[in-house]
């Protein structure tokens, strides 16, 4: 057996006239946080799907722990934790019956079920509230208790589709804790689709998708160094002086931005203590931006990744959660 | 033994979500006892006596059993719908466990919840001057469950195909009401028009019906009340035969199209 945990070969997969996956080909590393980043539409959750045994390839091949995803579904399924996009919830019963359903079609001995899922509750808080039922928890719970049930059988990796969509700024934080909890503690696997840049900061590595085509993979650092430098914006007491003075030393150009001046150089962070200790100016403010992996896409792709996209995707997120009839 | 913990799970799950819901218990004993109440009353003195010196609710009221296991089963079909809706179809279907045993643990489940709304209605057996013995009742939980599991195993069969809620319930209706109605539960076989004793005779849930019939009046097969299939009093062991082989074809079918979906 090979060290990668996912292993996927030329897959593509076409509905119709439509190719999602367009041959991409790329393997995940035990125990790492894998992101998956790109706009909606570009093959992020068919590629999970495919993956989890949910669709199955129209070519190409993927392992999984071992398994073929096509041929050894079962085994990949027992290898797998999710949390999908949206709700897989039964809002008819409570907390500790979604647990418990889920403990029996994945094995979890009798023995250690109740352990467990008292385990997992108390780790995402919702021990409390096991008996409630899930029709009565907030957006966030529902998450919560969803992360808690992908854990419930030990997966060897976890997929997390969109996981905090939709969410507050607090329980995306709580959750993020969670994870990463888990990925050092059991050393679990974790693959991650997202378009919140932030989010796919915390990968370890990323793989930029667009258009059913893998365009990158790298870790965070490396992408944004390949979109280029980093840029200090300086104010001085005399910012005319200042920018000759930076231009002659640092051999850079520099650019008047408002009261501001800027500039970009290599390793940003490092450059900091040095130029304000050497540069003998009065300086009386200063920051560093670093590319982001928003510049990185934009780049690569020609477009920006968020904008409207982002915000239809909310919308539409919304709108079927509230437009469903009640049953 | 894997499939067998998968059926066994799914069917717990049914019975366990139709013990929380109270309110789909009560409406589910509503419906029947209304049409006992408002058909029977309403039409039971014009109707007078029937054959075997049977009134107007005593004859209805084993096809009222019927209906009320009929309408349970075919529960089993919006369920797998809302739960596609809710998600957590995607849930069950990333499970472990075959499609096949989700199939059969749905049909299982919804046949048994059905049963047990058929039992809730033999409870009113003495408000409608029906005797029922032990042996009727143990002999009818089995002819509930088989009517339930094969008309169920349609609605299964129905929801792996149709992906909206609303065409679904569209077509339910469309299938539920005619089989309701032209079942043989409100009036005898004898004397109908052609087309209608055509329809009542294709549909399956007139075996049902009848059956059920024999069982709670204890008719002998050649009575007025029986279906004839080219000039033949069907009798009970044939009803059940009928059932359960377009049970088996249903399953099957249920079964295939369920594991061919993504």
């Amino acid at each position: 057996m090979s060290e990668h945990i996912i292993e996927v070969k030329n897959l593509v997969k076409k509905y119709g006239q439509l190719t999602a996956v367009d041959d991409i080909s790329f393997n995940v590393n035990q125990g790492e946080i894998f992101g998956f980043l790109g706009p909606n539409g570009a093959g992020k959750t068919t590629t999970i799907n495919i993956l989890c045994t949910l669709a199955r390839p129209t070519s190409g091949q993927a392992t999984l722990n071992g398994f073929d995803v096509v041929r050894q579904q079962n085994q990949v399924r027992h290898s797998i934790g999710l949390v999908f996009q949206d709700s897989s919830l039964d809002d008819r019963l409570t907390g500790m019956h979604n647990l418990r359903f889920h403990a029996m079609v994945y094995h979890v001995p009798a023995s250690e079920r109740e352990k467990r899922i008292e385990h997992v509750l108390k780790m995402v808080d919702l021990w409390d509230k096991r008996n409630k039922f899930v029709r009565t928890y907030s957006g966030g719970m529902k998450r919560r208790l969803e992360l808690a049930r992908g854990l419930l059988h030990y997966p060897k990796v976890l997929f997390l589709d969109e996981p905090t969509l939709g969410l507050d700024p607090q329980t995306r934080n709580h959750i993020w804790e969670y994870v990463l909890e888990l990925q050092k503690r059991e050393g679990t696997t974790v693959f991650l689709t997202t378009h919140y840049m932030d989010e796919a900061e915390k990968a370890t590595r990323i793989a930029i998708i667009d258009r059913g085509k893998l365009v990158a993979m790298d870790t965070p650092l490396k992408l944004k160094r390949m979109v280029g430098k980093d840029i200090i914006t300086v104010r001085t007491d005399d910012n005319t002086g200042a920018a000759e003075a930076i231009r002659s030393r640092y051999q850079t150009e520099v650019r008047h931005d408002g009261d501001h001046l800027a500039f970009a150089v290599e390793n940003g962070e490092e450059f900091l203590p040095g130029f304000i200790k050497e540069s003998g100016l009065e300086i009386t403010s200063i920051s560093l931006r670093r590319p982001t992996l928003e510049d990185v896409f934009l780049k690569l792709t020609g477009r920006e990744i968020r904008e409207e996209e982002v915000g239809d995707s909310i919308k539409e997120h919304m709108r079927s959660r509230g437009g469903r009839m009640p049953h | 033994m894997d499939n067998l913990i998968g059926v066994y799970t799914i069917w717990y799950r049914d019975v366990l979500r139709f013990w929380y819901d109270k309110a789909r218990m009560f409406s589910a004993l509503l419906f029947p006892i209304f049409f006992l109440a408002i058909f029977g009353s309403g039409l039971q003195r014009s109707i007078g006596m029937m054959a075997g010196g049977v009134d107007f609710i005593q004859f209805m009221y084993p096809g009222i059993i019927a209906i009320s296991v009929l309408m349970g089963s075919f529960m089993s079909g919006v369920s797998i719908v809302w739960d596609r809706e809710y998600g957590f179809l995607k849930e069950v279907l990333v499970a472990p466990i075959s499609r096949v045993s989700v199939a059969v643990g749905r049909t299982l489940g919804s046949a048994t919840v059905a049963t047990i709304q058929g039992i809730m209605i033999l409870v009113l057996a003495p408000f409608v001057k029906v005797s029922l013995s032990v042996g009727m009742v143990l002999a009818l939980l089995p002819l509930m469950f088989l009517l339930a599991a094969s008309m169920g195993s349609l609605g299964i069969l129905l929801a792996s195909r149709i992906k909206s809620t609303e065409a679904f319930q569209a077509i339910m209706q469309m299938l539920m009401f005619p089989m309701m109605f032209l079942s043989g539960v409100f009036f005898p076989m004898q004397d109908l028009p052609a087309w209608m004793s055509f329809i009542v005779k294709i549909n399956p849930a007139s075996y049902g019906v009848a059956a059920i019939r024999q069982v709670v009046l204890g008719t002998p097969p050649e009575s007025p009340f029986s279906i004839y299939l080219f000039g033949h009093a069907v009798t009970i062991w044939e009803n059940i035969m009928i059932m359960a082989a377009f049970g088996v074809i249903m399953t099957i079918l249920a079964m295939w199209s369920f594991g061919r979906q993504e």
